[in-house]
């Protein structure tokens, strides 16, 4: 018969050891003790919890896993005693059961401090998804929260009550936040950023009393300076202690502060006895993270399974959070506390940034090291510290911003092999490597499948890309521009195949040069090269199935599956009577209704089915379609201009109008955008564009190729001091070279700095023709421009593409799983634990 | 996230929802039927019909219906226009995650009307 294997606990780390066990295949019965009412889920996103993520959402056990293994799991039942002598485990529920060997996974509780009044009606911790419902609920009558505790899961909490709408306080014993990984520098810099969030910060305060209010309800705290908070609910999360109470009562060996104490195989005191996870106390210390835990997993379950050679041997104890959207990393000694070490920081209060480095005495490896407000560098440190390697000869050019624009990015390839690249998963660069040498893998997606690097936290899913373009390079496998997996063509191949054969359909060009039916990434690559070829209208019937939901409805989607409404409104310039027809349109079919960052006017929460009355209304009352649901011209900006500003020297605004006529509804590999300034001064952000045109005193100066959005970059300039014949021809040539040359979704910044030759190539192609392609770019888009019309108009006039705007095919009612609540005077959608709400 | 519910076989019956050129070659629609959202896709210009959950657990959201069809390896799918997760035609199996199933149920084109099996 087999032995049996009863494991306390079905948390992370008791999960991940079950699936060890399974995925080994031994000749184990496998019990499992549950306290919580559900099994493990992902306690490290938590807080997804209150973002809308459900219990199941963050379950880690897939559907039946444990059926299907054979592995029995007594949920909600706790283990209350170990008989050691006996070997037998007695649960809650009065459930006894003998065991050949224990594993302990039991994990830590929240450490609450033993204030008075810490019990009271309103005070909770955060630890599991149970604690979680309970503040939920309680904080439906609170308005102000308070944190106890202001390091790394404090900080994550008092984002969730933010969250929950309470405005939220964090109280700090210690003199800074997070004071076990960041110095007092970082941890000023990380309190400035937080409390422009709105939270409030109170550090060196020591807790005296918690004061009840007449019924027995948290009101105030009182601090040992004698001052006070009020405050509706109070969260504890002043660190955790390891769940250890089982073993001391069956007299296993226990740390002087707690913690199971175990050895390289993670045994205990007792042989028979294991324990993982946040319980178990290794070289005197405790591991509060994950990934050590899911280490000793690996070693207990290759110990039960009789293999010898994988020893736990402690873990690091970097790491890298976003905590309410702040970089905050920490890596090895990041105090300094290694004789003769030294340190070089850097604490820019104006970019609000602090990074710091530890390196020896000689300055050649780095220790450790601090980042706040920004990280990302911590993949390249962390890798030179763990691996020893030599520092550049200015370790400072590490933290500053680059100088003379020299990349300071390290290459995977100086890697050694035993690199660690994910440590949720420990997966080392060689075994990266090596399965997709040995697996020949091809893309990201099966590199994260196969070696379960990336499927943890993502932060190594950069330095996952880069290894296995490397590998592929290495192999001599040409790292293919191919679009996707049905055309072996790049998209300039594409486009020029497209317009030298004639085609005019996306399946004319999938008989001739692609394989099987077609993907989200072809299809609306091919339908943006055949609009920008022959500007047939998006939605006719060859056509429509090719477009993304935005461009295939003519709006945006958001979130909730309701779309966005932005008409065209050139220049930013409109009229008191048609603000008025779109404040009508918007009241009449209760619309959200908000300024876009691009001069226009945004009407949002249009059900699928409400879109052509909307537009019915609108294009009556002479607007058109903004295309900001198109990879396609945008808006062009302007400013006031010599019409109004006493510095003008044009008028911006008539060339802005001008220009976005001709350029709307142009279709190209991603959008585009442009703005026009009257001066120098530049009101309009001229410069920030696709391109952007500055008025001088001569004419006009065009620049190209800048970007604002994910990396912002500045345009530079073409061609100046040019009439405005010529700037036009000049705008149509680029735009048209950038629409054939381009790869799908590269906006034009993109895309220029990879073109070789830079600038002085473009100028060449732009103005002096040296591909002698000019006047061929200038007839593709003077077909452009004659052939626009507004998608709208053209929609509303056809009943057969008008069926297509209704939730349901057999029925007129709406999607009843749009839900909206009011939010200053207006609707939004809801989130999901308001959905809940308001459902009850 | 969605699993099939213990809906007796003999109780299943086909519902009309629509003429076969209610769906545009290679698009979708989405139905209302016994009160579930079901999507419908067209693949090709013929009457190759599936009819999946128009639910998308990523999003939460009740948009399959409107995602681009396509197919990978082969297998008929169809994206999420939301977050772009990839769903089979055949099974309703997330190509993304293998730890999301949506259901699917039978279609077919009878006299041309689009049927489904609920
Ligand atoms: C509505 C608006 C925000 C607002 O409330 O102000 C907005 C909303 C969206 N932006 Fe934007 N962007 C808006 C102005 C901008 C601007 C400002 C501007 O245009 O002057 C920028 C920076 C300028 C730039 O693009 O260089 C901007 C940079 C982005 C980016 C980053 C692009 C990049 O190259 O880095 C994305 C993502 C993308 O396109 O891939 C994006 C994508 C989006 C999407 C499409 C995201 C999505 O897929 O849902 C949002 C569509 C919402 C909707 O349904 O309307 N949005 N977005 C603005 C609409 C302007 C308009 O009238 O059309
Ligand atoms: C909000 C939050 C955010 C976090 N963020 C991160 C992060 O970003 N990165 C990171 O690495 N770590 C993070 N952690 C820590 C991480 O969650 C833990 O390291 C991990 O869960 C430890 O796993 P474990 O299995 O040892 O313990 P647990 O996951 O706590 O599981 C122990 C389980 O055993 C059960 N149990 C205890 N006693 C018994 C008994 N007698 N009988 C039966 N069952 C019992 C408990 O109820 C519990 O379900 C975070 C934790 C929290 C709470
Ligand atoms: S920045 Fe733009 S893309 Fe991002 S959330 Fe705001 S509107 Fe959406
Ligand atoms: S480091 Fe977190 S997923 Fe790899």
């Amino acid at each position: 018969m087999a032995k049996r294997l009863v494991t306390i606990g079905n948390g992370m780390v008791g999960h991940r050891f079950l699936e060890q066990m399974a995925a080994k295949g031994a000749d184990w019965e496998l019990i499992c003790f549950c306290e919580e009412p559900r099994v493990a889920y992902d306690r490290v996103n938590l807080s997804g919890y209150f973002a809308g993520k459900t219990a199941e959402d963050l379950s880690l056990v897939a559907p039946d896993f444990y059926k299907d293994n054979n592995i029995q799991v007594h949920i909600g039942d706790k283990a209350v005693s170990i008989d050691r002598v006996n070997k037998t485990v007695t649960s809650a529920k009065g459930v006894t059961i003998s065991y050949d060997k224990l594993v302990l996974a039991t994990g830590s509780y929240p450490f609450v401090p033993p204030i008075k009044g810490n019990d009271l009606s309103g005070t909770f911790v955060y630890r599991t998804i149970c604690d979680l419902e309970a503040t939920e609920a309680y904080a439906k009558d609170c308005k102000v929260g308070v944190v106890v505790g202001g390091g790394l899961l404090g900080l994550e909490c008092a984002n969730a009550l933010q969250n929950l709408g309470l405005k939220t306080h964090v109280v700090e014993f210690m003199p800074r936040l997070m004071p076990v990984q960041v110095d007092d520098a970082g941890g000023a810099t990380l309190r400035q950023k937080i409390e422009d969030l709105g939270i409030g910060i109170h550090t060196g305060k020591s807790t005296t009393e918690i004061v009840a209010d007449e019924h027995g309800r948290v009101s105030k705290m009182l601090f040992a300076d004698g001052t006070e908070l009020a405050t509706d609910t109070i969260v504890f999360s002043a660190g955790i202690r390891p769940q250890d109470e089982l073993a001391r009562q069956s007299g296993l060996k226990i740390g002087d502060r707690g913690g199971i104490a175990i050895d390289d195989n993670c045994q205990t005191s007792d042989p028979d006895i294991y324990a993982i996870g946040e319980c178990a106390l290794y070289n005197n210390q405790i591991f509060g993270l994950v990934a050590p835990g899911y280490r000793m997993a690996e070693v207990a379950a290759d110990r039960l399974c009789g293999s010898e050679n994988n020893n736990f041997t402690g873990a690091d104890m970097s790491t890298k959070l976003k905590l309410l959207g702040i970089d905050v990393a920490s890596f090895g000694d990041a105090f300094g506390k290694t004789a003769g070490s030294k340190v070089i920081a850097i604490d820019d209060a104006v970019a609000g940034t602090y990074k710091k480095l530890v390196v020896n005495e000689d300055g050649t490896r780095l220790l450790g090291g601090i980042l706040v407000g920004d990280a990302t560098v911590y993949g390249t440190l962390l890798q030179l510290m763990q691996n020893q390697m030599a520092l550049p000869p200015h370790p400072e050019d590490l933290i500053l911003p680059p100088r003379s624009g020299a990349s300071m990015a390290m290459g995977v390839e100086q890697l050694p092999d035993t690199a660690q690249i994910c440590s949720c998963n420990n997966v080392t660069k060689g075994q990266i490597c090596t399965a997709i040498q040995e697996q020949e893998l091809r893309d990201v997606g099966s590199v994260k499948s196969c070696t379960n690097a990336g499927t943890g936290c993502g932060g190594c899913v950069p330095l996952v890309t880069d290894l296995l373009k490397s590998e592929l390079k290495k192999a001599g496998i040409a790292v293919n521009n191919n679009l996707c997996e049905h055309f072996a063509f790049s998209r300039q191949e594409l486009y020029s195949l497209v317009r030298s054969q004639d085609i005019h359909s996306f399946q004319q060009l999938l008989d001739r040069h692609g394989t099987g039916r077609g993907c989200e990434i072809c299809k609306p690559a091919v339908g943006s090269i055949l609009a920008s070829a022959w500007n047939d209208q998006i939605l006719d019937a060859p056509h429509v199935g090719l477009q993304d939901t935005n461009d295939s409805f003519l709006a945006n989607i958001q979130r909730d599956g309701t779309y966005s409404v932005i008409p065209r409104i050139p220049g930013g310039e409109i009229t008191p009577e048609k603000l008025i027809v779109l404040g009508q349109v918007a009241k009449d079919f209760g619309l959200y209704t908000k300024i876009t960052g691009a001069q226009r006017i945004d009407l949002l929460g249009a059900r699928v089915d409400q879109l052509p009355l909307i537009w019915q209304r609108l294009v009556a009352a002479g607007f058109e379609s903004g295309h900001a649901y198109g990879k396609a011209l945008r808006t062009v900006k302007s400013c006031v201009g010599s019409t109004w500003c006493r510095f003008g020297v044009q008028d911006s605004v008539s060339l802005a109008i001008e220009v976005e006529l001709r350029y709307r509804g142009l279709r190209a590999p991603h959008k585009f955008k442009s703005a026009v300034s009257g001066c120098t001064r530049e009101c309009a952000e001229a410069q920030s564009k696709d391109f952007g045109i500055i008025a001088t005193e001569k004419g006009w100066n065009l620049y190209v190729c800048g970007n604002g959005g994910m990396k912002p970059q500045h345009a530079q300039l073409l061609a100046a001091d040019l009439d405005k014949e010529t700037l036009i021809r000049y705008v149509d040539r680029f735009l048209m070279f950038y629409i054939r040359t381009a790869n799908r979704l590269e906006r034009t910044a993109t895309w220029f700095n990879k073109l070789e030759g830079g600038m002085e190539y473009l100028q060449d192609v732009i103005i002096n023709d040296s591909l002698g392609i000019a006047a061929e770019l200038e007839a593709e888009m003077a077909h452009q421009v004659a052939t626009y019309a507004c998608e709208w108009d053209v929609t509303l006039k056809d009943p057969i593409k008008l069926q297509r705007f209704q939730h349901f095919v057999n029925t007129d009612v709406p999607d009843p799983n749009i839900v909206l609540i009011e939010e200053r005077g207006q609707k939004r959608p809801v989130f999901e634990h308001e959905r809940q709400l308001s459902q009850l | 996230m969605s699993q099939i519910e213990s809906i007796q076989p003999t109780t299943q019956q086909w519902t009309t929802i629509c003429p076969l050129d209610r769906i545009l070659p290679n698009t979708g629609v989405c139905a209302l039927i016994n009160g579930q959202q079901i999507a419908v896709f067209r693949v090709g210009e013929g009457t190759d019909v599936y009819a999946i959950e128009n639910y998308d657990p990523f999003s939460k959201a009740y948009v399959l219906s409107r995602g681009i069809l396509g197919d990978r390896n082969g297998i008929p799918k169809v994206a999420s226009p939301i977050y772009k997760q990839n769903f089979s035609l055949l099974t309703g199996e997330c190509l993304d995650d293998s730890t999301v199933k949506l259901r699917t149920f039978s279609a077919q084109v009878v006299d041309g009307q689009v049927q489904v099996k609920v």
